[in-house]
């Protein structure tokens, strides 16, 4: 399997601090990872970072997508690259529909429309972005967002906060159907790095790889059930 | 009716906001008759369809056109019910229309009132009478063809009890006539039970002068709606249409503008909550493209259970200009509920980087914001070649930069 993404020593400011103090990370073509670690550890800085959201200032190091070194690319050439990511908190967009943004941005994305009602969106198009939206709300629509535009490699900041039960059933489908294209079978090419707090999201991805992050840096990896379970019993260990 | 004598004291009296303009620099006669009669073969036609005028009068109730001081074009398609006429024409046929003729607005108001009375502008009369409800928009056109010339209009608009209608008023500026002032007073008299939706879209020259001047006066459980639109570069332009609501009547006034360099706009709505448990929202969304923008928005709580609401956004684009918004709340007893907010700034960095997270350009996603911007600010029921315009005039206006 081919590198997908790969950061090497990456440091990153946001505010005036840095957040980010070397973080190294690989995930591969058609690999699921999950992120860990406790709150303020830098992990949505991270995914912001990749993103390439200009709040995050890299400092050192690199980003590196499908080889190309993406680090002082904007927003928008990472998302043509095939970066795709769902936010804990997107920004309200007054005045601009939800089914508006999900019509330009992709070329399938007339159809993609005619399937809200599979993520319980139909009555969402026509408001504004965000605005008023529940957090149940936000996640599906920033998963029919994503359905959309179809990304290679997908950023999932907590999926399943904020969700009731029967939502991180629908939400969990969904990025499954993401990472699975079902026009290529079963075999996975889609990638993706999530961030988790409860465990949940990972019994709809097949979670390959498991990391740690803790105060900037990636502290511990692999199999991600395990450390999952390790957490539950034991934290994250010393700060 | 005031003595001429304190009328014409009044000509030197200047606009309560503004730039005071000189009524001598606009020195040209313009009162000669331009008859049309084909719209769709008007050499007007594109300075019509402009501002959202449609020349083959497909759904439309009727057309009214002035060229300068004088109509050019009155419809025959007017309905039962309806009565569209010159101003001049009413006033002899009503004879000299009493009870509505110079009572909404003072004609001492200012210098631009004073001259409109003592010049006897002509203009357009608009009547619904009482328990009808007109389909189709009635659509009227004010052109300005001559330059360094005045157009001083008076128009009249009376939608009586149990009646509806909506109006479709479009101002424009031919291109040899762009150093010429507006002056239009509209006196609109909404009776009971009764709906009027007015929506403005002007685009004038880049030196024009527009002091319009607007008194609503709404009867009781009635709705009056104001939409004023400018997206193109003017010289000078500063109204502050005001209503004057009964019981249980509201008033929605939504204004969208553009203000490009060297544009000086200053704008909004004033609602007097006159009547019990009368409401007003008055929304004001504008852009600074390097001009000046005023967006001022006034209500006043007179009566018990009045509630209203304004709200002033303005999108900077671009340094050089200056962006004011002056939401003002004035309540004469306890029992009402008035609240406004205002912001004023840049498009927040997230909201254009989440637009781009989803493959568009900067460029891209800073238009679709400010379009969004501009027409969420409940712009209902716009015609769609006004639309189209709209999307264009985005588009033309380097929003990216």
């Amino acid at each position: 399997m081919t590198d997908m993404l790969k950061i090497v020593d990456l440091h990153v400011e946001a505010g005036g601090r840095e957040i980010l103090k070397g973080v190294n990370l690989t995930v591969r073509e058609g690999e699921s990872c999950v992120l860990f670690g406790p709150n303020g550890s830098g992990k949505s800085t991270l995914l912001a970072s990749i993103m390439g959201y200009s709040t995050m200032s890299v400092t050192k190091g690199r980003i590196y997508f499908k080889g190309t070194d993406i680090t002082d690319l904007p927003v928008d050439e990472r998302a043509k690259m095939g970066i795709g990511m769902m936010m804990q908190r997107p920004p309200n967009i007054l005045g601009v529909k939800l089914g508006d943004l999900i019509k330009v941005s992709s070329e399938n994305g007339e159809q993609v429309l005619q399937e809200a009602h599979e993520f319980r969106m139909e009555k969402f198009l026509d408001r504004e972005i965000n605005v008023g939206f529940s957090g149940g709300e936000i996640k599906r629509s920033e998963l029919l967002q994503l359905t959309a535009q179809k990304p290679s490699f997908i950023l999932l900041d907590e999926p399943e906060s904020g969700v009731d039960l029967q939502s991180i059933d629908l939400i969990g489908r969904k990025v499954h159907d993401l990472l699975f294209d079902h026009a290529q079978g079963e075999e996975r090419h889609v990638s993706s790095l999530v961030i988790t707090h409860t465990g949940q999201i990972m019994d709809y991805i097949s979670a390959d790889c498991g990391y740690i992050m803790r105060n900037g840096v990636i502290v511990a990896s692999g199999d991600p059930m395990k450390i999952l379970n390790d957490i539950r019993e034991n934290g994250y260990g010393e700060e | 009716m005031p003595e001429s004598q304190t009328v014409r004291e009044a000509l030197n009296k200047k606009g309560t906001y503004g730039k005071d303009l000189d009524l001598e620099h606009y020195d040209v006669e313009a009162n000669e008759a331009v008859k049309v009669d084909d719209l769709e073969s008007s050499d007007y036609k594109k300075y019509m369809e402009n501002v959202g005028i449609v020349a083959d009068e497909m759904e439309r109730s009727g057309t009214l056109m002035f060229i300068d001081n004088k109509p050019s074009h009155c419809s025959p398609r007017v309905q039962e019910g309806l009565e569209v006429m010159s101003t001049q024409e009413a006033l002899k046929k009503y004879d000299g229309l009493k009870d509505y003729f110079w009572k909404a607005m003072d004609p001492t108001k200012d210098k631009y009132t004073a001259k409109t009375y003592l010049e006897d502008g002509d203009g357009y009369f608009v009547r619904v009478k009482s328990g009808y409800h007109i389909k189709y928009p009635l659509q009227t056109c004010m052109l300005l063809n001559t330059n360094r010339s005045t157009q001083n209009l008076h128009n009249i608009v009376i939608v009586e009890d149990n009646a509806s209608l909506e109006m479709i008023t479009g101002c424009s500026t031919a291109h040899h006539a762009n150093d010429a002032l507006h002056v239009g007073v509209s006196e609109i008299y909404i009776g009971d039970n009764s709906n009027l939706s007015f929506s403005m879209i002007h685009s004038w020259g880049k030196q024009t002068g527009v002091r319009p001047r607007t008194s609503t006066m709404v009867g009781k459980n009635s709705s009056y709606t104001n939409n004023y639109i400018i997206l193109n570069p003017v010289g000078s332009l500063q109204s502050f249409p005001a209503a004057t609501l009964g019981d249980d009547s509201s008033a929605s006034y939504n204004t969208m503008c553009i203000a490009h360099e060297s544009s000086d706009i200053d704008t909004g709505g004033m609602v007097n909550l006159n009547g019990k448990r009368s409401r007003a929202e008055i929304m004001s969304r504008s852009i600074s493209m390097g001009g000046r923008m005023c967006a001022r928005g006034r209500l006043i709580g007179n009566a018990p259970e009045a509630k209203g609401h304004l709200e002033c956004r303005s999108i900077i684009l671009k340094d050089g200009g200056v962006t004011l918004a002056v939401p003002e709340l004035e309540a004469h007893i306890a029992d009402v509920e008035m609240t406004h907010e205002a912001a004023v700034g840049k498009i927040a960095r997230d909201q254009i980087e989440y637009i781009m997270s989803r493959g568009l350009s900067e460029d891209d996603a800073v238009s679709m914001i400010v379009k969004g911007f501009l027409s969420g600010g409940s712009i209902n029921g716009l015609p769609p070649e006004l639309q189209k315009e709209l999307d264009e005039a985005i588009a033309q206006a380097n929003l990216g930069d």
